[in-house]
Parts: structure tokens; sequence; C-alpha cells
């Protein structure tokens, strides 16, 4: 099976794939359309790291976001985590972003004047978790990104890299079954962008199951799949391209 | 299946808080919106509360069961009547009655500081005749010198009003200054307190009753009687009065409760109080604008932080309450500023005029309930939007 030889750990055989999608399609309306993602067909099992590339206008936010369920597609089938994503209501999407999905941004969106360790607490804010296990889940988060001597930290204080790792950490805490990072390095100096990937290959290396979404093509050079994207198609795909057929 | 999102309580109140901290001299001023309409209403009601409060302590501390008796006109001629003389011992043996006194106006007779001054110039001032026990009655309180006891009634000596001894410019009481009434020279001894429950009691100048037989020809007739009786008797003595009085002509006979005219002194106030409230609501009206204005633009200016929120799990219904509690704790801050400055005024207002000070609990309550009400309206639309954008293009506007 195509799904052993990809990421670690391996998936079991019986778990679905973290996102499953089916000629998946998405037009903005406008004079003319614009045609965002046309009949997109991808899977990404458990433990994978995928690079979703392409130039800007290639439609790799949409599909990000269609990943993250903030939007969605038009027609074709959608499986996040197992869930039919057509079938659920908005606080359904919503639990399942609360629960299940994590989101790194470009420019962090952390909250100004706050903590480093609220910023990532608030990760799990909407799952109703109290206050003091916020807090004590963020510090173990923080740990993991290297930052423990920064939880006092508010964002002002911290370098460029330190908020992105901050954010990671925030999308990580509520242990999602899928990160989702769209270009994590974009607002970063080449240094700290290089820290944030080799977090995210750390991460990867313990069983996360990451996307990444990037434009440039040394970063994704060093993700073990990567995902071509251009005028909303996929043009190559090496998992696809290394076992055979997609499923 | 996947646990519902769900935001505590204290957590909706720890965002919506967050909101307004972030944004601090915007949310002073557009609470102080807010606080100028509540403090004009809490000043107002206040205001008038603290009057009436002291009228009530004055009527309780004066009592309400003074009853006074006038002579009224004749049906016949229209001339003014007469009380018969013996009308005060008449009145005294009414069963409930616990004291009577009376005062007669002399005729012909005003009073001057001295006796050179033109006399047309009375200032408006009358000459009485005073029963000694009438202080007791009307409840007069003497503010310096003394009386018209037993000692001095049968000689020239003349108690001033309040009103009356301002007018003719008189403060001393020590037997030194005379005063010129009904041609008469006559020692000042005393100057009364104003008489709330008589206030005809301030413009007159009080002399005994038989100096006033003796030198100023007065015929001794009584024109006001004044009569207390314990508060349940008052009905039925009012009853009685007019036929006991002058049994031959009862319906020429005016009997009046002064208490009822001081406490109708605060509903005239109603209509004034009304339109002070109204002017109030408008500029709570406009506070509430204020704070709709100020949460437009807080959604406008928030839409990544809305689009990360829905990223990190806020379902529509979280977003709604954020931007709704941020709203109602916006117009909140402005309602206790608001009760804070209208006590304040009303507390300032009722010192400078002596009064107690009277808060009552349901305008602090309907503050409260008005705030919260006008936070909950302006924040409405602006929470709707900011709950029905959509999560990508909120992120978007990056």
């Amino acid at each position: 099976m195509a799904a052993l030889t990809r990421g670690w750990p391996p998936a079991a055989e019986n778990e679905p794939p973290v996102a499953e999608l089916r000629g998946v399609t998405r037009t903005y309306p406008g004079r003319p359309p614009v045609r965002a993602l046309r009949a997109v067909d991808l899977r990404i099992e458990r433990g994978e790291l995928v690079g979703i590339v392409g130039p800007s206008g290639s439609g790799k936010s949409t599909l990000l976001n269609i990943l993250g369920t903030l939007d969605v597609a038009d027609a074709g089938s959608v499986r996040i985590d197992g869930h039919d994503v057509s079938t659920l209501t908005d606080r359904q999407l919503s639990a399942l972003r609360a629960h299940r999905i994590g989101f790194v941004f470009q420019q962090f969106f952390l909250s100004p004047g706050v903590s480093a360790r609220d910023n990532v607490a608030d990760g799990l804010l909407y799952t109703g978790m109290p206050l003091a296990d916020r807090r004590r889940r963020a510090d173990q988060t923080l740990a993991r990104v290297g930052l423990a001597d920064r939880a006092h930290h508010r964002p002002h204080e911290l370098s460029g890299g330190q908020n992105q790792r901050v954010a990671v950490a925030r999308a990580l805490v509520g242990r999602p079954a899928i990160l989702l990072a769209d270009e994590p390095t974009g607002a970063l100096d080449s240094e700290s962008g290089a820290d944030v990937i080799d977090l995210l290959h750390e991460l990867h290396r313990c069983g996360t199951t990451i996307v990444v979404i990037t434009h440039d093509h040394e970063i994704a050079g060093m993700l073990p799949r990567q995902v071509h994207l251009r005028d909303g198609q996929i043009a190559s795909d090496n998992a696809v391209a290394t076992s055979g057929t997609p499923q | 299946m996947i646990p519902p999102s769900r935001l505590r309580p204290r957590d909706a109140l720890r965002v919506a808080a967050a909101g307004l901290t972030a944004r601090p001299l915007r949310v002073v001023l557009s609470a102080l919106g807010i606080a100028v309409g509540i403090a004009a209403m809490v000043a107002v009601v206040g205001i008038s509360a603290s009057s009436r409060e002291e009228i009530d302590q004055q009527l309780r501390a004066l009592g309400t069961n003074l009853l006074t008796v006038e002579p009224g006109q004749t049906l016949m001629s229209g001339e003014p009547a007469k009380l018969p003389q013996e009308s005060v011992d008449m009145v005294a043996r009414i069963g409930p009655v616990t004291s009577v006194s009376a005062v007669g106006a002399i005729d012909g007779a005003f009073v001057y500081r001295n006796d050179r001054i033109d006399e047309g110039r009375t200032n408006g001032l009358t000459a009485l005749a005073a029963r000694p026990d009438l202080l007791d009655a009307v409840s007069a309180e003497v503010a310096s010198g003394r009386w018209l006891d037993d000692a001095l009634t049968g000689y020239p000596t003349v108690v001033l009003g309040a009103t009356a001894a301002d007018r003719l410019g008189i403060s001393a009481t020590d037997a030194t200054v005379s005063a010129w009434l009904g041609e008469q020279w006559f020692v000042v001894v005393g100057i009364l307190e104003p008489a709330p429950l008589a206030p005809e009691l301030d413009a007159a100048a009080l002399i005994g009753w038989p100096i006033a037989q003796d030198l100023l020809g007065y015929d001794g007739a009584p024109t006001r009687l004044y009569e207390r009786s314990p508060e349940s008797a008052v009905d039925d003595v009012r009853a009685v009065l007019p036929g006991t009085v002058n049994p031959e002509n009862p319906e020429e006979v005016t009997v009046s409760r002064p208490s009822d005219a001081l406490a109708a002194q605060t509903a005239t106030d109603e209509t004034l109080i009304t339109l002070l409230l109204a002017l109030g609501g408008v500029a709570l009206l406009v506070g509430g604008i204020g704070v709709a204005n100020t949460m437009v633009i807080a959604v406008l200016e928030r839409r990544s932080e809305i689009g990360r929120r829905r990223a990190l799990g806020a379902t529509r219904a979280h977003i709604r309450i954020q931007f709704l509690g941020e709203s109602v704790l916006l117009a909140g801050l402005g309602g206790i500023g608001g009760v804070v400055l209208g006590g304040a005024v009303t507390g300032v207002f009722a010192a400078s005029r002596d009064w107690p000070l009277a808060l009552p609990a349901w305008a602090l309550v309907s503050a409260a309930g008005a705030t919260i009400l006008v936070g909950a309206l302006a924040g409405a639309y602006p929470a709707t939007r900011a709950a029905r954008m959509s999560p990508t293009a909120a992120l978007a506007t990056m």
C-alpha cells in the first residue's frame, strides 16, 4: 500500500487519511469568475510532511483554506480527519477546527500585549478547557518549540522567528490531526526562516502531520513530498509519482 | 464525533474585556457619551428626590395636622368677613383639638423702619396682633431675641417675621431698636425663623393682643385661626370648624391645611422633571449611537482577528458574543461613570441647598438596565456583521 511508504510513524491500515480531496473545484464569483481550483485530487496520510508549492495565483491558499475548512468547495468531496466537510454545519466545522486543525499564518497573528504563554493557550480557547489547564498545556508546548524560557515575553519582545515559533506552538497545543502552515517563513529573514522549517521537520519526525504552503522552491526542496500547483491544478505530486496511481 | 466548540463564560468576558483594554482612549471617549446621558438622568432623579425628601422631613418636623381658619367673604356683600372674638375659645372646646391660636390683622396699621418713611412704602408688610400661644400652634421658632410672652403683650413691643426683619433692615433684638408701627414706636424684642406652615407670618410684624386694642384701636376680631388636633381627627375637626367659629354663617369660613400646599410644591415640579429626564434620554441615545459607531469601526479594523479566531475554532455565535459583550461592557463602563457623576452632582447640589441626599435605588437599577439595553442594541448590528463575516474574507484583508 502506498500509505505505508508515506511519513513517519506509518499510518495504520484502517485509519482514514487526514485529508482526502476528490475532484475539488472552487470558483470565486466575478467577471470573469476566478477558477481557483479545478478538479483537484489530493490525499494526505497521517504523519506526512507535504509542501504545496506554486506561484502566486496558483490556488495554493484556496487549497489550504479548504483543507482547513475555512472555505468550502463548490464541487467535489472533501474529507478532513474522516469527516465529510460538506455535511457539517458551521458549528461542527468550528469544532473540527478547534480540536483537529492547527493554523500557522505568514503574519503570525498573535495578540499584541499578550504573553507567549497566553497566546499559545488561546489555541485551546474554544475547546472550553479551563484557563489553568490551557496555560499548563501552553507551557509544555512552548518547551516543545524551544521557547520555555520565553513564556512571559510579549510578541514585541520576541524576534520574528520566535514569534512564528509561538504561533506554531499555538497551532500545536490542541494536538491537531493536521497542522496547516501558510507561508510560515514569508515574513522572516532566511536564518529565522530556516529555524522555523527545522522546527517543522522536527515535529514531523515526532509524528505530526504538516502541510506547508510556500512559493520558495529551496524550502520546498527539503520537504519529503511536494505538490506543485499551477492554475488551480496539480501539476506534479512526487508522492503520486513514486507510488503509482492515486487512490 | 468531535466535541463541540465551547467558549467558557469567563473566557467570553475575558475576550470582550481584552478588546476594550487594547484601545483605552477610544473606550473612554465612547463611554463618556453614555456617562453623560446616565449622569443627567441620575442627577435629575436624585435632585428631585432630595428636594422631596427635604419637604418630607420638613413636614415630619412641622406636622401635617395644622388647620387654619379664615373668615372668607360674606356671601351678600363680598366684603371680608370677620371671625367672632370668642371663636378661639369655641375651637378650643372641640374635643380632639390640642392647641389653638390666632392672629388678627390690625386695620390701617403698617410698619416702617422709622417715622420719616413715606407712608406708601409699606414693603408689603402687615401688622398682626398675635396670641402668646401662636408659636406652639404653628411650630415657628424664634431666631433671636424673645417671643411676646404674657409679660410683654401689654407693652409696645414687636416681634418681626423673617422677611419683615430683612426688609426693614433690622437684626438687633436687644431692645435698642424700635420700629414705627401704627404711628407708635414699638421696641423690637425678637425675630422669627421662617415659618413654612404659616408663611403669612414671615412678612408680618407681630404685637401683643392687648396693646393692639389699647394703642391701635384694634377690634379684637381674629382674622386667622391656627388649630392642631391628632392626625386621625383632622378630618372630623375640619368638618365641624366652620360651624364652630361662625355658627350664623358657616359658609363664609374658609378652612385650609397648609401642609397640603407645601406637599403640592413637589407635584408642580413633575413636568419639569419629565422634560429633564427626556433630555437625559436623548443624551443617552446619542451616547448609544457613539458606542455603535465605535463597535462598527472595531469590527472593520479587527477582521484579521475575527478570521484568526474562526481558525482557532470560534463559532459564529462566539464571535457575536465577543462583540456584543464588548459593546455591553463599554456601555456598562459609561453607566458606572454616569452613576458616579450623577451621584456627585446630586450630592453637591443637595449640599449647597442643605438638603438631605436621596438617591432612590430604582434610579440606580434603571440606570444599570438602561446601559445594558443601550450596549446590547448598539452592539447588535456590528456583532452580527462580525459573526457573518466569512473566515477567508476576514483573513484575506491583510
